[in-house]
């Protein structure tokens, strides 16, 4: 009886404690694909801009243009980071006060094609958030989503990636954490209950 | 995700230093934004707020009006000259009757010290207090500290001359604790009928020897001599007063080193600053200009970010 009990406990335990959805030899997987994609669609990048969102999207964009231009030999990743905090739709609905992040946008998107990044795409508010904010940058050609991690069946608004890192079916009190190795120790994504 | 610890804005008094640092934080964001070719966002598009000037401003008006426009809130305007007040109407009726039209935050300008404490207390909105008589000035003490946070890096230790007429400045006893509170240094300087007793109860120094005052400080705020609110002869001619307590480029480079030098507006020339001065590369009066702007707009934001929408 007493061996019963024991197990039960490990077992609840093992439901409650962050569950890994990606390793990371799969994330490195993962990241060579999506910088050879962008590389088939936009071949120089002469006319692209990656557009990280702050704060989390920011670490996927500086390991894709790491990439790129190391391992890929593109001369000049154009990139900045826009931080959409003023730009939300869910101002005053938290008890907290959104705290924004610094934008780093030293150019124009004029005609460019932009590719928004960021790591988990749930309700799509965020991105909603990101076009409104891009407005004041100038008029682009045209712009692509690239997420790392695609929560399906959960969206707000019509929105809908274009360059997909792995796609998960997570329930609605579920979280999705994306775990970067240059702020901790290696690359994982977990999925936790809330 | 920090929040500041007060629901109204009513002097520095009440803030603790963990507010002015938040205010400060957000204010380095709006900093960037304001320097975009697009200087607006839409934070505050469902927010009206209702400015109320029971006294002259130009600054401090178009300031709050400019921040509150590049948050896009729904702005009006008010001023006592043109209005029922002069009818004899109370102040909490005018007020009343304001929010009655559904205004979400009421920044008050007021000859009355305390006019924004006692509104706070009486009428159901966000009050900001953008000068009450001659007791405080918050945002523009919050504007002086974060540019001279901007030039001299972290507070603690600087020291900070404020010169000139202490007695009737709001600018200077919102600077003594702003300043106090973020670790400075604070040095009082100027005629001693102008200077209130038991100031130094606020710990700070009291000088009446301004060439000692500069060589001691790293950055020295003057302020005006204020004329409209001077009852009497505090000291004997103005002439006598730019003498004793007035910067002018010959006492300046006699110290030999640089310090900044900040002035809140309107700039009496050849009273407390000579134009020289006040257009030489020590001056920071124009960055305080641009950097109120950014202190004002980071102030709404995080007020309004409390007055949160009742989920139904």
């Amino acid at each position: 009886m007493d061996s019963l009990k024991n197990d039960t406990f490990v077992l609840s335990k093992a439901v409650m404690s962050p569950r890994i959805l990606l390793s990371h030899k799969k994330i490195e997987i993962i990241l060579n694909r999506l910088a050879c994609q962008l590389i088939e669609k936009y071949n120089d990048f002469e006319e692209v801009v990656l557009v990280g969102l702050q704060p989390r999207g920011i670490h996927l964009l500086n390991r894709l243009v790491e990439l790129l231009e190391k391992d890929y030999g593109i001369e000049k990743v154009i990139n900045g980071k826009l931080d959409i905090t003023f730009f939300r739709d869910d101002f005053r609905r938290f008890d907290k006060t959104l705290s924004p992040s610094s934008s780093e946008m030293e150019l124009t998107i004029e005609g460019k094609s932009v590719v928004i990044i960021d790591d988990v795409l749930y309700t799509g508010r965020s991105i909603r958030a990101a076009l409104t904010a891009l407005d004041n940058y100038g008029r682009p050609n045209d712009i692509q989503l690239l997420v790392l991690i695609d929560r399906r069946f959960s969206r707000d608004l019509p929105i809908q990636p274009d360059y997909i890192g792995a796609q998960v079916d997570a329930l609605e009190g579920d979280k999705v954490r994306v775990q970067w190795k240059d702020i901790s120790k290696e690359d994982t994504v977990f999925i936790e209950k809330r | 995700m920090e929040q500041l610890s007060v629901n109204h804005l009513l002097g520095i008094k009440y803030l603790k230093e963990e507010d002015i640092q938040l205010i400060f934080k957000t204010a380095d964001r709006f900093k960037e934004i304001i320097n975009r070719p697009i200087k607006k966002v839409p934070s505050l598009r469902d927010i009206t707020i209702a400015n109320l000037f029971f006294e002259n401003s130009t600054r401090t008006k178009l300031s709050f009006e400019l921040a509150e426009k590049r948050l896009s809130a729904d702005v009006i305007n008010f001023s006592a000259s043109q209005s029922s007040v002069k009818k004899g109407e109370t102040l909490i009726d005018t007020v009343n009757n304001i929010l009655a039209m559904k205004v979400d935050v009421v920044v008050m300008r007021h000859p009355n010290p305390g006019a924004a404490l006692f509104l706070s207390k009486n009428v159901d909105a966000c009050i900001i207090n953008a000068g009450d008589g001659t007791h405080e000035h918050p945002s523009q003490a919050l504007l002086d500290a974060y540019s001279i946070q901007e030039k001299l890096g972290d507070m603690r230790g600087k020291k900070i001359a404020i010169v000139g007429d202490i007695l009737h400045s709001r600018v200077a006893l919102s600077n003594i604790y702003a300043l106090k509170m973020l670790g400075a240094e604070v040095k009082l300087c100027g005629p001693k009928s102008l200077i209130p007793k038991h100031i130094d109860s606020l710990g700070v120094n009291v000088s009446t020897d301004l060439m000692q005052t500069l060589k001691w400080c790293d950055a020295v705020n003057m302020l005006r001599v204020q004329n409209e609110r001077m009852d009497l002869n505090y000291f004997p001619s103005t002439r006598e007063y730019a003498q004793l307590y007035g910067l002018n480029l010959k006492k300046l480079e006699s110290l030999k080193k640089d310090i900044i030098l900040l002035h809140p507006g309107p700039i009496n020339r050849g009273v407390e600053i000579t134009s020289d001065v006040a257009d030489s590369k020590n001056a920071i009066i124009l960055d305080q200009v641009e950097n109120g702007v950014a202190i004002r707009m980071a102030i709404i934001y995080l007020l309004v970010a409390k007055l949160n929408i009742p989920s139904t």
